[in-house]
């Protein structure tokens, strides 16, 4: 009844004897326990689940985790650095782009990958990018800021490496 | 939201799809990029005993001209699509459709053969194929056969895909040398299924149309093929009045029904407005492309 | 750590959430994070029927399945007196039901497995019978003689649940027969839900040894719940602890007692084990609470040259099966009778008649303080209709009514006491911020050339901060609400809310005003709520409340610390007490600026060098009741392009100018008001649950009830002006469900507005593409 998978959880090896029909989300909540990652909706609409596979955003509800043996998965707890958050989760601090912080994790992962690829986004390929991730308490447009404010900071980072910030209490 | 038990997979090539098929003649599925399937398994109104993964399959995401057509893999990903510099040139039409299915997340694993194949008439692909002239290739251990994307779009979720074979690619003709397609897509938010989608092709003679191809989303049992339209279009050129009549006659060819996505003649007239925009667009990047 | 130099930012800075590093990380814990130690899951079967009998439940195969522990029915909680449970509203609700449903999507039975897989699996094995019954769909044909009950348990057999009135009948109607002109309009206001994108849940833990029942919940009133659940089960209320954790968006849906979590709990008795149970979005917008469903006849009476006079409105409101609106006690209709607005009228009569349908319960709010959303759209949309019938301009026309600043305090026709406002201020601001005047002048050449383009103006009054103990309660318990604040001996702090977060930044709002009142750094300040066994009782987050009475708890109680320390101050710089003024955050002898000392300081001397008649220790708890509801206002200004080709409306401007007196932190305000804008346009445009005939509701997924993306929700541009509040400690007036209750008709008078040259007169919300189209197309203005 259940199968072997393997795979790549930022960047820590996992395996687990797992029921075929487990949820790449269920996987990475209740076998890793990691929890950033959230369930809000059954229907691949609302974006809570985002996680990356092999730096490609996908809604981990949507997918059964038997099918990510040997992938590389990247969650949110993947994204701090030797201690220093990404420029992502700085933006989102300074423009206050997140109020309950349930859909964030989300978020956060789209805008990572779409900014690998659209350095310098305009507000308005931004917000496509993020149509697949529901927010119901900001309206977006601090969301948007909070990219921006992140592309900025790596294109001046790329162009002069300077130390990320960290946010602390 | 939890799906049933079944039973995972992942064949590494065609024959071994075959084999898993004949097998379980009755209780298998497909898997493509699973984005409508997954959630059918969640809600349980599908509940196949077992799942097929096409994902390790090879070649079967191909994206290239070959032989005077555009081959498209069935695993071919939405987000490929999108991104694809020959399809936005050569296929402005594809591109339009790939980039309004559902969400950007959905279209990373969203493929266009899933698209096809799950003959949802909401589905943005089956009639922009309509307008193309796409044709189908499905292949069983009986060899291969190609079909018309008419002839295999047969209802409501149903295709003349036979149990044992497998749709393994989707071919477009290249486009004539004057020539545009468009898809426009009314929805009540981004991710939704169409009110109505539209998906056009027109190819020109000169000033005059010599062929047009129009395909209607979500207004029928099936996406439908503007047969009407499409023959009066031909030899004229796309004047106002002439664009407007073919509209018309679009919207005479949709046979909506009523639903949260609103009324019988308020989908007709988005038929109608759609096809015209669409027609007009096409016709300007036909004149942009020559 | 801090030095002295450390700036204390209290109020009025725009400090970083504190709550923001965990929720970044994927570290903060929402309900379905927790697991403990054994814990078992819990899944229930719902009806498919609105209305049925049931005449069988068989669980046997469900028993059978390994992994499942129990079944629990109506029958089961029935023996032990459970199969029912108070509503907020002093009506009574079904747990599970014992023979009989009244909704779709209904609670019938409950697995217990322990697995969630397995108890998804068993659900599908429990075989239920159900004998259907005609649902009752329409509230007006609920009230007709032959209609079905739907709650034939109760002594009366009606529909009807209770009639509501305010304001003076018979003054009004004197008005109304004498008026030079009255304008008509009915609105419907449509059912909606809220959607946070966390759904419900809870993980009940009881235990034997200690009989005590623990339990993390999805809730905005962890108090007030504890309260409910002692009631319920009659659990001694030091033996329950009721813990709210990080919630992922409430928005009112998150108040009521929901059966699953009773059920959760009484599994967790029965099985020795926690038991964890997690709402899916199915089940979260088929059967939780909803909010809106008015039926409203509005009458506005006023003279040929524009000033209103008299309003008199009549309401039917659907409040489903259950009377569980999260109303004050005295409120059934919530706050409704604000819907005079911003404008001086003469009398004005207002009445609500409650009807029961075989619908989830009705009536919790949708950010919304107690039906003032529904009030604000009639009135704002009524001045409109008004200045359309007169041929005038909808800002005008305001300018004329508005109530001058100079009145206040002001008491409505209904008998509200609005505290402080500056209407006219607001509005002129809006009007410049978009250029009004150029707008109209570019509408006029549209239209010449058969474009559609409309401007909606809203100026409306939101009445949040209940309340006063002399006129609000829930179940008895008095709208107070609290704060307990300790200085540590180094000068730190904890600060314990009654209130609770949804996202709203407490944590950090709540440090701004303890930093400000005590003048030590916001970074050194911690605030805590959510669990019962260590916050002080008060009643939760929601209508807009927390910064009106805890907030004003928080700074009362911050001020009784104060006059301590200034016991100890004195003692401290040998001074006398009556010699020391509170200057830059810190006690100075007057007259003598160099002798002082702050806070930091006299925390350590409370603890370790005290004057003899003070006690040791720096704390104080304070229970604050408001004297007054606090009023916060706005002028927002909405441009809308009509696609005439389908219908769609496309807003191309929204302009916010809020007014919520005194602010704590400027960018979370923004923030709120960003999010109510989206939760007001959402509603206008896009949201609406319905039923068909059969009781099947329509919109039971995220692909049918339609939460705006990032696409659809345009550029919100915002604005303030700042009129404090009279009687709130600082100033304040509570801003979360502002823009929520404003945006609606600001949105849908743009729309009457672009359409207005047809004759068009109203379109009730949501404004479908499809409505407009049918109105373009009935005018012959469709692009063809």
């Amino acid at each position: 009844m259940t199968q072997h998978v393997k795979m790549t959880l930022n960047g820590q090896p996992i395996e687990a004897d797992i029921e075929p029909r487990l949820l790449l989300v269920h996987f990475i909540r209740e076998v890793a326990n990691l929890t950033g990652t959230h369930i809000g909706c059954d229907t691949t609409s609302c974006g809570a689940c985002t996680v990356q596979i092999n730096g490609v955003p996908s809604k981990s509800c949507t997918l059964f985790a038997v099918q990510m043996d040997g992938e590389e998965i990247r969650t949110v707890e993947g994204m701090e650095q030797n201690g220093a958050l990404h420029p992502l989760q700085e933006g989102f601090y300074q423009e206050h782009g997140l109020q309950c912080g349930f859909c964030t994790p989300g978020m956060l992962m789209t805008a990572e990958a779409f900014l690998r690829e659209h350095p310098a986004p305009t507000d308005d390929e931004i917000r496509q990018a993020i149509a697949g991730n529901l927010c119901r308490c900001t309206g977006y447009v601090n969301i948007v800021k909070a990219i921006q404010h992140a592309a900025k900071h790596i294109r001046e980072e790329q162009a002069a490496p300077v130390a990320t910030a960290e946010v602390t209490r | 939201m939890i799906p049933d038990n079944f039973s995972y997979l992942a064949p590494a090539s065609l024959p071994e799809v075959w084999d898993a098929l004949h097998e379980h003649p009755d209780d298998a599925k497909i898997l493509a990029g699973g984005q409508s399937l997954i959630p059918l398994m969640k809600f349980r109104l599908a509940n196949p005993a077992y799942l097929i993964d096409l994902r390790h399959v090879p070649d079967m995401d191909t994206l290239a001209e070959r032989d005077g057509a555009l081959v498209l893999g069935a695993m071919v990903r939405e987000a490929a699509l999108e991104r694809s510099p020959l399809i936005q040139q050569r296929y402005p039409g594809i591109h339009d459709a790939s980039a309004v299915v559902a969400d950007p997340l959905v279209r990373n694993w969203a493929t266009v053969g899933g698209n096809l194949a799950h003959a949802d008439p909401a589905n943005d692909h089956p009639a922009m194929m309509l307008a193309l002239g796409a044709r189908v290739v499905a292949q069983s251990p009986r060899g291969r056969r190609e079909l018309s994307i008419d002839d295999f779009l047969v209802d409501t979720m149903e295709t003349a895909l036979q149990p044992d074979e497998v749709l393994v690619e989707i071919h477009v003709p290249q486009p004539a040398a004057r020539s545009g397609s468009a898809y426009l897509k009314l929805e009540r938010k981004v991710g939704d299924y169409a009110i109505a989608a539209v998906g056009v092709q027109l190819a020109f003679d000169g000033e005059v149309i010599s062929h047009a191809g129009i395909g209607l989303t979500n207004v029928g049992p099936k996406a439908i093929r503007a047969q009407q339209a499409e023959a009066f279009l031909v030899g004229k050129q796309p004047s106002d009045e002439t664009v407007r009549e073919a509209a018309r006659l679009a919207a005479q060819a949709a046979d909506p029904t009523a639903d949260l996505r609103g009324p019988v003649e308020y989908k007709r007239a988005i038929v109608r407005t759609l096809t015209a925009r669409a027609l007009r667009l096409a016709a300007q990047r036909a004149t942009a492309l020559a | 750590m801090t030095t002295e130099t450390t700036p204390i930012r209290g109020m009025g800075h725009s400090v970083k959430r504190k709550e923001d590093p965990r929720f970044l990380r994927g570290k903060g814990r929402y309900v379905d994070d927790i697991k403990l130690p054994g814990m078992l899951y819990m899944d229930i079967v719902r009806s498919p029927y609105a209305h049925a009998n049931i005449t069988r439940i068989d669980a046997s195969k469900a028993l059978a399945l390994p992994g499942v522990l129990a079944v629990i029915t109506g029958k089961d909680l029935d023996e032990a007196g459970l199969a029912w449970m108070p509503t907020l509203m002093g009506d009574k609700q079904m747990v599970l039901p014992v023979d009989r449903v009244v909704y779709q999507a209904q609670e019938v039975a409950a697995v217990i497995a322990t697995e969630r897989y397995i108890a998804a699996d068993a659900i599908t094995l429990i075989e239920v019978e159900y004998e259907p019954l005609p649902p009752v769909m329409d509230p007006f044909k609920a009230l007709e003689a032959d209609s079905p009950l739907v709650r034939p348990d109760r002594e009366q057999k009606t529909n009807h649940i209770w009639h509501w009135e305010a304001g003076d009948a018979a003054q009004t109607d004197a008005i109304f027969q004498q008026a030079e002109v009255v304008v008509k309009q009915d609105l419907y206001i449509p059912r909606i839900h809220v959607s946070s994108i966390e759904t419900c849940g809870c993980v009940a833990s009881f235990d034997s040894v200690e009989g005590k029942l623990t339990v993390y919940m999805t809730t905005q009133a962890p108090h007030a719940i504890r309260t409910v659940f002692s009631l319920v089960t009659g659990i001694a209320e030091h033996k329950i602890r009721i813990v709210s954790p990080d919630i992922g968006g409430g928005f009112g849906g998150k108040v009521p007692v929901y059966p699953g979590y009773v059920i959760a709990s009484v599994a967790s008795l029965k099985t020795g084990h926690p038991v964890k149970w997690i709402e899916d979005r199915s089940e979260n917008l088929q059967a939780d609470s909803f909010a809106r469903d008015y039926h409203i006849s509005a009458e506005l009476a006023a003279t040929k040259d524009g000033a209103m006079q008299a309003l008199r409105v009549k309401t039917l409101a659907d409040h489903g099966a259950f009377d569980a609106a999260a109303n004050p006690s005295k409120f059934p209709a919530g706050l409704f009778s604000v819907i005079t607005g911003s404008y001086t009228l003469k009398a004005a009569h207002v009445e609500v008649d409650g009807v029961y349908t075989n619908k989830p319960s009705g009536g919790v709010a949708y950010r919304c303080s107690f039906r003032v959303t529904e009030a604000v759209h009639t009135i704002e949309r009524m001045v409109d209709t008004l200045a359309q019938q007169l041929g005038l301009d909808p800002a005008d026309v305001r300018m004329k009514n508005f109530i001058q600043p100079e009145a206040f305090p002001y008491t409505s026709p209904t008998g509200w006491e609005y505290d402080s406002g500056n209407y006219p201020a607001a509005l002129r601001k809006a009007m410049e911020k978009i250029d009004y005047a150029g707008l109209r002048q570019e509408q006029a050449e549209k239209r010449a050339r058969g474009e559609l383009m409309g401007i909606g103006i809203s100026t409306f009054t939101e009445i949040v901060g209940a309340g006063p103990s002399h006129t609000f309660d829930i179940l008895g318990i008095k709208m107070f609400d609290s704060c307990e604040i300790r200085v540590h001996p180094t000068g730190s702090v904890i600060a314990r809310i009654g209130v609770q977060s949804q996202g709203q930044g407490h944590e950090t709002t709540f440090a701004q005003i303890v930093a400000e009142e005590l003048g030590l750094p916001v970074e050194n300040i911690t605030v805590e709520h959510g669990d019962t066994d260590t916050a002080p009782y008060g009643l939760g987050t929601y209508a807009s409340r927390s910064t009106p009475t805890a907030g004003a708890a928080t700074a009362v109680a911050a001020r009784k610390i104060r006059e301590k320390a200034r016991k100890i101050a004195a003692h401290l710089l040998e001074a006398n007490v009556d010699d020391l003024e509170w200057q830059d955050y810190k006690f100075q002898v007057k007259g003598s600026p160099g002798r002082s000392v702050g806070m930091k300081e006299i925390a350590f001397a409370a603890y370790t060098n005290f004057p003899s008649d003070v006690e040791a220790g720096l704390e104080a708890v304070d229970y604050y009741d408001p004297p007054n509801l606090t009023f916060p206002f706005g002028a927002y200004i909405c441009v809308v392009d009509i696609d005439r080709g389908t219908g769609q409306v496309k807003i191309r401007r929204f302009v916010a100018v809020d007014d919520c007196g005194n602010i704590i932190n400027p960018m979370i305000v923004d923030g709120q008001i960003h999010g109510g804008l989206t939760m007001g346009m959402a509603p206008a445009l896009m949201e609406a649950i319905t039923y068909d005939e059969n009781g099947n509701m329509q919109q039971g997924t995220f692909m049918e009830y339609l939460l705006p993306t990032a696409m659809e929700t345009p550029v919100w541009e915002t604005d303030k002006t700042i009129t404090p509040s009279p009687h709130h400690p600082f100033g304040a007036k509570g801003v979360g469900e502002s823009a929520t209750v404003g945006a609606p008709p600001a949105i849908a008078n743009a729309v009457v507005d672009a359409l207005s040259h047809l004759g068009v007169t109203h379109i009730d919300i949501p404004i479908t593409p499809w409505k407009v189209y049918a109105i373009l197309e009935a005018h012959g203005v469709a692009e063809l």
